[in-house]
């Protein structure tokens, strides 16, 4: 390894040259990524939306079927006084009534109670284990909170959002582990071996890549039956998500391995007669990790995308189990478009994490990239 | 290069015949008899539904069905629409007329916005336009393409500047021509900023990249230190390198902007490809699906094929046909 010759402004513990020498690469892509402003504030944004999917149950104040009388009620006004008008310094929640003539939800004044935190209500599971039923915030004296307001069947749409969340976000990483997996194992594969094998694997990438991938999707998607069980939906959408993705991976991986295979180091291996897929998994693929890593977390904003682009034409998550795309469906309607403004708050989650996650592909790129470092 | 097209065009046969048996293999799994729906509504006359029976082996096990299938479309006959009883062929003309009336002017604003930004953004790097540019690619990258599309309806719900959706007004038959062309154009104008824009953002990081790593190439400082302008060392030096890298990822911004195309089309109601395959695939009309899968995967292998042309014209060290 060179080392560069050091910045005569560097910190005293940066000139000792075993110190970054003895680095191993995960700490020197640490080290790299950390610099990067933009990549740990993806990184942090992504662990509060996490964080947030995990108890999106203890998060939302109602449960997320819940219908009321209150159809497309705006946001609950936060005040800070009391039912009699007196100055308080705990925030209030006033009720809202339907103004027949207007079509309008308004405030009604001296309706004004305390928001209550730690509430207890609606059973649930944590992580489908830990059975509570308490839940972080709500109105009190039978007035609703509904901080992002309700839907069209007067659901809570913050409750939605947040149960929305743990399918929004965990369909991304599961489908891309299982692309990862295809797409790594069919490459090396084709890579290792060359000849046969990698003509009519190449040959299945030509045909899925050929396809506009979206034509393909929502073919594949379209096909679900709508009465199927919605676990089982999300768990074939994942399927087809995957199904459509790894060829390009597989390709690229392709491309690496069928460098590595003539190296010393594997031709050793398979002299000393370590077996095929040994030699694959050991030897061959670790090359590739880096590019795999890093198109994989650029790769999951796509899986996010899709999954809420297909669920938002009615064609991936079905209601009345709530994802960030097919809240949006509602927001197809002009009228609700135009007035109902709250009605698109999942469009902002969704671009909020595309948006970590290509920070910090990005800066992970950057990290990983040896050209870069200095 | 005739020799070299042949040949390409040769290998699309046997990728499309993969293509075709793919889908309609995928369609035969779903569930669903749609030789049931065809035969109990009476919205097929006997004679009708007798003919596509015979034509299609409808009454034979679905591998037959296919072999079927492909003799037609060998001929390019394509069956019929189940759904509207007309000729596959007739609908997928002017549905892919109209997709790439949107494919073509987005495709046109991305690349013609991308290019001159890339290259402004990798010239004064590490500035402020650098840092806004980026925000911007950024942004685009990351706001998924229907909710822009929502966005852009909004607007046009508000302002009253753009039509709300749709490709013609209803009086369009009232039109005389250049006015028609006109009412196409205001349709036109949202869908291709939704979709120009989101393709344009991906295309610009890429020609930052590959043009800061031209710059970094011991011939632009030669060409510096000769003595030659600044602006002739990108523009006659720099550029014309780093562009050949973009030009090999045309066929990918084509797949992508079909796709993205596919999900506008819904939201803004224009009448594409993508928007058939939703209508088809929902209404389980066979032939349509087949017919606008083959069209959809012509129309992307033809793009990169282009760009392979493109490519051996713009850089002199690549022979085709070798």
């Amino acid at each position: 390894m060179i080392v560069t010759a050091m910045p005569s402004n560097a910190a005293p513990n940066d000139t000792l040259e075993d110190d970054s020498l003895s680095e191993t690469p995960w700490q020197l892509t640490w080290r790299q990524l950390r610099k990067n402003r933009f990549a740990m504030a993806g990184g942090a944004v992504l662990i509060v939306l996490y964080t947030m999917a995990i108890l999106a149950n203890f998060l939302s104040p109602y449960p997320i079927t819940e219908r009321s009388d209150h159809v497309y009620q705006p946001p609950s006004a936060v005040v800070f006084h009391d039912d009699n008008g007196r100055f308080s310094m705990w925030p209030h929640t006033e009720r809202m009534a339907l103004n027949t003539q207007t079509q309008q939800y308004n405030s009604l004044s001296g309706s004004a109670v305390p928001l209550r935190l730690f509430v207890r209500g609606e059973p649930y599971r944590l992580l489908g284990l830990l059975p509570l039923n308490m839940h972080l915030f709500s109105g009190s004296g039978g007035v609703p909170f509904h901080i992002l307001g309700t839907d069209s069947d007067g659901r809570d749409v913050f409750s939605r959002l947040m149960v929305g969340s743990q399918i929004s976000l965990t369909i991304g990483i599961v489908a891309i582990s299982i692309t990862f997996t295809i797409g790594l194992l069919m490459g090396g594969i084709a890579g290792y071996y060359g000849g046969p094998v990698d003509n009519i694997l190449m040959r299945i990438c030509e045909v899925i890549m050929s396809i506009p991938q979206f034509y393909l999707l929502i073919a594949l998607a379209g096909l679900l039956p709508p009465t199927l069980d919605p676990r089982l939906t999300f768990l074939l959408i994942i399927v087809i998500l995957s199904f459509v993705g790894w060829a390009g991976l597989a390709r690229v991986i392709r491309g690496i391995a069928l460098s590595t295979r003539e190296l010393e180091y594997v031709q050793a291996a398979r002299a000393l007669g370590v077996s095929d897929l040994t030699i694959i998994r050991r030897h061959v693929l670790p090359s590739a990790f880096t590019y795999a890593t890093v198109s994989a977390t650029l790769a999951i904003p796509g899986y996010i995308l899709a999954e809420s682009g297909l669920s938002f034409l009615g064609l991936g998550i079905k209601i009345p189990i709530p994802s960030w795309g097919n809240m949006l469906t509602a927001a197809q309607n002009l009228e609700v478009l135009t007035s109902k403004f709250w009605m698109l708050a999942p469009g902002v989650m969704i671009f909020v994490t595309v948006l970590a996650f290509n920070f910090l592909g990005d800066g992970l790129r950057d990290a990983l990239d040896p050209k870069l470092r200095r | 290069m005739i020799r070299f097209i042949i040949k390409r065009l040769l290998t699309m046969i046997p990728l499309l015949i993969g293509i075709s048996f793919l889908c309609f293999a995928i369609l035969q799994i779903s569930p669903g008899d749609y030789v049931l729906s065809l035969t109990s509504g009476d919205q097929f006359s006997e004679e009708l539904r007798r003919q596509i029976t015979h034509e299609f082996g409808l009454d034979k096990p679905w591998p037959i069905q296919y072999l079927l299938w492909l003799g037609n479309a060998l001929h390019l006959n394509f069956g019929m629409s189940l759904a509207t009883r007309q000729p596959v062929t007739s609908v997928l003309w002017e549905r892919m007329g109209n997709t790439m009336i949107l494919s073509l002017s987005s495709l046109a604003l991305a690349w013609g916005l991308a290019i001159p930004l890339g290259i402004l953004s990798a010239v004064k790097r590490n500035t402020w336009v650098d840092r806004l540019n980026s925000l911007f690619a950024f942004t685009w990258i990351s706001i998924p393409s229907f909710f822009v599309a929502l966005l852009a309806l909004l607007f046009a719900q508000r302002s009253g500047l753009f039509p709300v959706g749709g490709m013609h007004s209803a009086d369009v038959d009232l039109m005389t021509g250049p006015e028609q062309f006109v009412d196409l154009l205001r349709h036109l104008v949202l869908p291709t900023l939704v979709l120009g824009l989101g393709g344009c953002a991906g295309i610009m990081r890429q020609m930052r990249g590959s043009l800061l790593d031209t710059l970094r190439d011991n011939y632009i400082t030669a060409a510096r230190a000769r003595g030659l302008s600044e602006r002739k060392v990108i523009v006659k030096h720099a550029v014309r390198n780093a562009i050949n890298p973009l030009i090999t990822i045309f066929g990918f911004s084509l797949a992508g902007l079909l796709s993205g195309a596919a999900l506008v089309e819904n939201v803004m109601a224009w009448p594409g490809l993508g928007r058939l395959i939703l209508e088809s695939v929902l209404s389980k009309d066979i032939y349509m699906v087949m017919g606008a899968f083959m069209l959809g995967a012509t129309m992307l292998m033809l793009g990169n094929l282009f760009s392979d042309i493109l490519l051996a014209i713009t850089d002199p060290r690549i022979r085709l046909g070798k």
